[in-house]
């Protein structure tokens, strides 16, 4: 036992005192990041005191952490890609990192991480690149507190703000992203955690999910991208407290659910979206404690769904409840309040005793006959509405909520 | 000109029918701006009764005025005054009337409660519907001599304007929904007033539906500062017409 601890003791020491610390300046020998890199061997650290560097693209393949002071600004100019990581454990951090190259074949990033693990990419600012940070086959990777900026017009000469494929159990925490294609996309990635991220003015997707199981999105901000989020073949999602916020056009909407089985979705906040969430073969979906508030349609539940539970959530002021495109509802709508009810409750549980139908006839006109909408509240369609509250005929029978609130949650 | 309008006025304040019109308005809209718990749901309300009483209201009442003040027409083509002035006087008085019960009726609780976009979009489409609704029914009691006759012109153009037309464009969109409408609906919502002020105030109370599918396109018209001028141009335009028209009519009248 006792050797076991000196010989611990002696690796523990044994890396310290070999590690060293190379600082790169223009005033001093090592001028260069590249040159640098070839003295560094693992374990060393490579500070970067601020200025201006071109140094073409900067391949990382040993253990390092490459930390800059006062974000010296690292420039591909317009060509390269700018830092490939392909070691495990490197940390990248405190760098501006600007101008990557556009390419239509290779995807240039500002950082990229190519089969390594542990990588750590750090309180860097992007600004102009291509895509922003790109992990392939990345195991354990933290990304935190970037700034990525891009200022594209238009979709097919943009990349991704925060590209990752094929990895396992990511972080990616506090990043801003906008002016991207996608602001965070994901593919084939599992396990990984997505935090207290804001997504801007993205050209298509605030974030992006294709085949990707048993991750999470928590407290992120998407807003006013060209669609929020959009979640397609995956599953074991958990989607909590985010806001969506503004996505607003043709086939735009706040979250995308297409084949999705087993997701989460709980105490989101849906506002000024053209539809809150839009639902296409999703499955066994939980929906719980989330806020519709001032969106043209609050859920757009397509036929092709099948045990989605909409239960206390708060639809508030949409001009349309639930949009749907079929007679058949496989899902179960319970206790949510809605503020177009117009029922009673005598018992005074605080559950209406009448049930609440959210469809209403002229959001199905509209689904058959958009230019439709140009009638929408006027007399006419008002009296539509009433007779089919009477007499259903065009709704579904089956999607009402039997005991719909009385008052909204407090959430 | 100014002592007719003053004169017409007078009279129809002691008439009464027009201040008991906008003490209904005025208890309709604050109560409705005071039991809704969101003012959304309120404004939904106020929007029924801009697009279905003020039109009601302000055809009825000046066409039965007109039918009425007949004796004092008479009297007054027997001065030496124009037929026009005599004419856009009553016409003026009238409308200033209806506008102005409108302004107080629903228009103060509009600016105490609701003081947003939305609201002023709703106080001037209905100071604009009530002033084009004056005209037509001026133009309706001119062109029928028969009072029973005129005043069921007027309802009828108030059924035809509030739901036939309506449905008459929803049958067209259902007949032809294989062809691209959307143009030609932005185009027809300009024979109908009523019609017309009710996207502008959509444009404001529903953006966010209106954002998507064949909405943007609406919106990509009526949005705009020009969509805006000249569904408002149109609006006047609206008033013009009926009123010229009326005013040719009466100019040649046999009284």
């Amino acid at each position: 036992m006792k050797k076991l601890i000196t010989i611990s003791i002696f690796l523990f020491f044994g890396t310290a005192v070999f590690a060293k610390t190379i600082h790169v300046d223009k005033q001093q020998n090592v001028k260069t990041i590249q040159q640098a890199l070839l003295l560094a061997v693992d374990g060393d650290t490579v500070l970067v005191s601020a200025g201006y560097y071109h140094e073409q693209n900067i391949v990382i393949n040993k253990s390092i952490c490459l930390i800059g002071i006062n974000h010296p600004v690292l420039d591909g100019d317009n060509k390269y890609e700018i830092i490939s990581i392909k070691a495990d454990g490197v940390v990248v951090d405190g760098f501006k990192i600007i101008n990557s190259g556009v390419s239509s074949i290779e995807d240039y990033a500002g950082v990229k991480v190519y089969n390594s693990r542990y990588a750590v990419i750090r309180n860097n600012i992007l600004d102009k690149t291509f895509f922003g940070v790109y992990i392939q086959f990345g195991f354990d990777c933290l990304i935190e507190n970037n700034t990525i900026n891009a200022y594209n017009k238009v979709e097919q000469e943009s990349g991704n703000g925060i590209h990752c494929w094929k990895s396992d159990s990511l972080r990616i925490l506090g990043n801003t992203i906008t002016g991207h294609r996608d602001g965070i996309y994901f593919e084939f990635v599992k396990n990984s955690i997505i935090w207290r991220n804001v997504a801007e003015d993205n050209l298509r997707y605030g974030l992006h999910f294709m085949f990707s199981n048993d991750d999470a999105y928590i407290c992120n901000v998407f807003k006013n991208n060209g669609a929020g989020v959009a979640v397609m073949f995956s599953k074991g999602l958990k989607m909590i407290h985010n806001y969506f916020e503004e996505n607003w056009g043709d086939a735009a909407f706040g979250l995308l659910l297409k084949e999705i089985s087993d997701g989460y979705i709980e105490n989101n906040v849906f506002e000024k979206n053209t539809a809150g969430i839009f639902m296409e073969g999703a499955s066994r979906i939980h929906m719980e404690k989330n806020v519709f508030k001032r969106n043209g349609w609050a859920m757009k539940i397509q036929a092709s769904c099948m045990d989605v539970n909409v239960h206390n959530n708060n639809f508030e002021s949409n001009t349309f409840d639930v949009g749907t495109n079929g007679n058949l509802v496989l899902n179960n709508f319970t206790n949510n309040y809605w503020d177009k009810y117009e029922g009673y409750d005598l018992n005074k549980d605080k559950l209406g005793d009448v049930p609440f139908r959210p469809v209403s006839m002229y959001a199905m006109i509209i689904e058959q006959n958009p230019p439709a909408m140009i009638l929408f509240r006027s007399l006419m369609s008002t009296l539509l509405d009433k007779t089919e509250k009477v007499l259903p005929s065009l709704t579904p029978e089956n999607l009402k909520d039997d005991h719909p609130l009385m008052k909204p949650m407090v959430l | 000109m100014k002592k007719i309008i003053k004169y017409v006025i007078i009279d129809i304040l002691r008439n009464k029918i027009v201040l008991a019109y906008t003490a209904f308005l005025l208890l309709i809209s604050i109560s409705i701006f005071n039991l809704e718990d969101n003012s959304a749901k309120g404004l939904l309300s106020l929007l029924n009764i801009i697009l279905i009483i003020v039109p009601l209201v302000s055809l009825l009442f000046p066409a039965i005025y007109v039918y009425n003040s007949s004796e004092f027409l008479e009297l007054l083509v027997s001065q030496p005054l124009k037929r026009k002035t005599i004419w856009l006087s009553l016409f003026s008085g009238l409308a200033a009337s209806m506008a102005f019960a409108f302004f107080v009726g629903a228009g103060i609780p509009i600016l105490l409660f609701e003081a947003t976009p939305t609201g002023f979009m709703m106080l001037g489409t209905g100071i604009l519907l009530s002033v084009i609704f004056t005209s037509l029914a001026m133009l309706a009691a001119v062109k029928a001599r028969d009072k029973a006759k005129g005043i069921g012109v007027v309802i009828l153009l108030w059924l035809y304007f509030s739901v036939i037309f309506d449905g008459l464009i929803l049958f067209l969109l259902f007949q032809f929904a294989d062809y691209p409408l959307e143009k030609l609906m932005v185009g027809a919502t300009a024979f109908n007033p009523i019609d017309l002020s009710r996207i502008l105030i959509l444009l404001k109370m529903d953006v966010s539906a209106l954002m998507g599918y064949t909405g943007a396109i609406f919106k990509d018209f009526f949005g705009t500062q020009l969509g805006l001028i000249i569904s408002f141009l149109v609006l006047v335009t609206w008033v013009l017409i009926p009123t010229w028209l009326s005013l040719r009519k009466f100019k040649h009248k046999d009284l």
